[in-house]
């Protein structure tokens, strides 16, 4: 039982690991700001995510698991404030996302008319 | 050597690593708002040192005030000045490379002097540490011994940090926080009217986090003789949470909740309290900041004093982080109301 439960919380935390890893090359690599911002987001959701329930399986029925849930709970209302915020206050700075086709274009235009004076 | 030391020495090695790079960064980084940023990552960093050092009130208050208020506070200084350095030319940087140089070779030279790291006879092992962690829950009778030694053997220099935060404060008040125009009630409700309709999200998730941010100070203020905790860092997190307020909802809401008289009142309360329990031991015949006699039993006496000067440093401190940030934010919204007033034309 004990084999199984840390076979499963270090399957969870590699696949965390991976993510963040996924999330540090996706913000060096990619040009666009939205993209990197997306990227970033990966790490907090899915990376952190996974690592947290990994170690919840280490730590099994214990208060630091209430903890660490807690802690979860916080990230998960926090981190995609903050990438919303990001992204609201750069399109409110003319940074406009980099599309290819004219359809795009336009919708972009649209979003900034909708979202401009509110940062 | 086990492998617990082996770890925490390449967790040392990388998280200094990464400090390094923090700070080479901000030296070459032109934009003061990256810079701003990696300052503050570079205080998490150091928290997260601490952390490997087992240091973990420390570094509950470097992660509380160098990653969180202190941020906060220089973002709200680029909103009064510009967010770009201007360039040096090349000789002064020739100059200051040339500084540099001789600084950090002393500063190498001194530390050569200086005992290993984690060496068991270095003088600091040897001094007064050996009484703080044998005598402390004899003499005190608090689990963490930090708290011990920061209010009650050491209680002289935290009041001193305390006044040096109230001066902090009062001079911040007396050189920029004067002079703002306050909002007329019915501006107010036009501006609360305006934020109604915009940042649903940042309004919603705010709400949502401020009860449990205010909630997480008390328990890091009432809990610090248990565990890492305080004053100064609860004092910081409360804080945190008004800030947070000022942020999403503006200044005047802010203030509407919170006048600039009450956080006034209640920084000048803390170092208040903080010497009058000095001036009560005093009172009660004994010397200045013994607790010992402010209960019938030592220890109790103990209790009382710790937590009455812990939550008068709370107090100072949320006071200061509160009244800092409005002053510099508020001096921001004058400065672009002064500027909308006269057609961007004049500046006060």
């Amino acid at each position: 039982m004990e084999m199984i439960l840390d076979i499963v919380s270090w399957v969870l935390i590699t696949g965390g690991v991976i993510f963040c890893l996924i999330g540090g090359y996706g913000l060096i690599s990619l040009k666009d700001f939205y993209a990197r911002l997306h990227a970033a987001s990966l790490i907090d959701t899915f990376g952190v995510g996974l690592i947290f329930i990994g170690l919840m399986f280490q730590a099994g029925f214990t208060l630091v698991t209430a903890k660490l849930i807690l802690i979860l709970a916080f990230i998960f209302f926090t981190s995609p404030t903050a990438t919303h915020a990001l992204a609201r206050a750069a399109i409110n700075h003319d940074v406009l996302p980099e599309v290819d086709t004219e359809e795009e274009r336009e919708l972009v235009r649209k979003t900034k008319t909708t979202t401009q004076g509110t940062p | 050597m086990n492998i617990e030391i082996i770890t925490s020495d390449v967790l040392n090695v990388v998280t200094l690593l990464f400090m390094a790079v923090t700070g080479i960064a901000i030296a070459r980084i032109r934009n003061l708002f990256a810079v701003v940023m990696l300052s503050g990552i570079y205080s998490l960093m150091g928290a997260t040192l601490y952390v490997i050092l087992d240091a973990v009130d420390v570094a509950f208050t470097e992660a509380a005030v160098g990653a969180g208020a202190s941020t906060v506070l220089m973002i709200g200084t680029l909103a009064l000045t510009s967010a770009r350095e201007n360039a040096t030319g090349s000789s002064q940087a020739i100059k200051a490379a040339i500084v540099c140089t001789f600084v950090g070779i002393a500063l190498v030279y001194a530390s050569l002097d200086m005992p290993y790291f984690g060496d068991p006879s270095a003088p600091i092992h040897h001094h007064v540490a050996p009484r703080y962690l044998n005598d402390s829950m004899a003499e005190i009778g608090l689990p963490n011994v930090v708290t011990s030694v920061l209010a009650s053997y050491r209680g002289y220099d935290t009041m001193g940090e305390a006044f040096v935060i109230f001066t902090a404060a009062a001079g911040v008040i007396t050189l920029i926080g004067r002079g703002r125009r306050e909002k007329s009630p019915s501006e107010r409700k036009t501006d609360s009217q305006n934020i109604m309709k915009r940042k649903i999200v940042l309004r919603v998730v705010s709400k949502l986090l401020i009860p449990f941010i205010l909630l997480f100070g008390l328990y890091v203020q009432w809990h610090g003789d248990f565990g890492p905790g305080g004053g100064f860092q609860a004092g910081v997190i409360f804080g945190a949470a008004f800030i947070l307020y000022g942020l999403i909802y503006g200044l005047g809401t802010l203030r509407a909740a919170l006048p600039s008289w009450v956080t006034r009142v209640i920084l000048a309360l803390g170092v208040l309290l903080y010497a009058g329990t000095g001036v009560v031991s005093m009172i009660k015949d004994a010397r200045f900041l013994d607790y010992n006699v402010l209960a019938s039993t030592p220890t109790g006496g103990q209790h009382v004093g710790i937590l009455l000067v812990e939550f008068g440093v709370g107090m100072t401190v949320f006071a200061a982080i509160v009244t800092i940030f409005c002053a510099f934010a508020g001096r921001a919204a004058a400065d672009v109301n002064t500027v909308s007033d006269q057609g961007g034309a004049g500046n006060d």
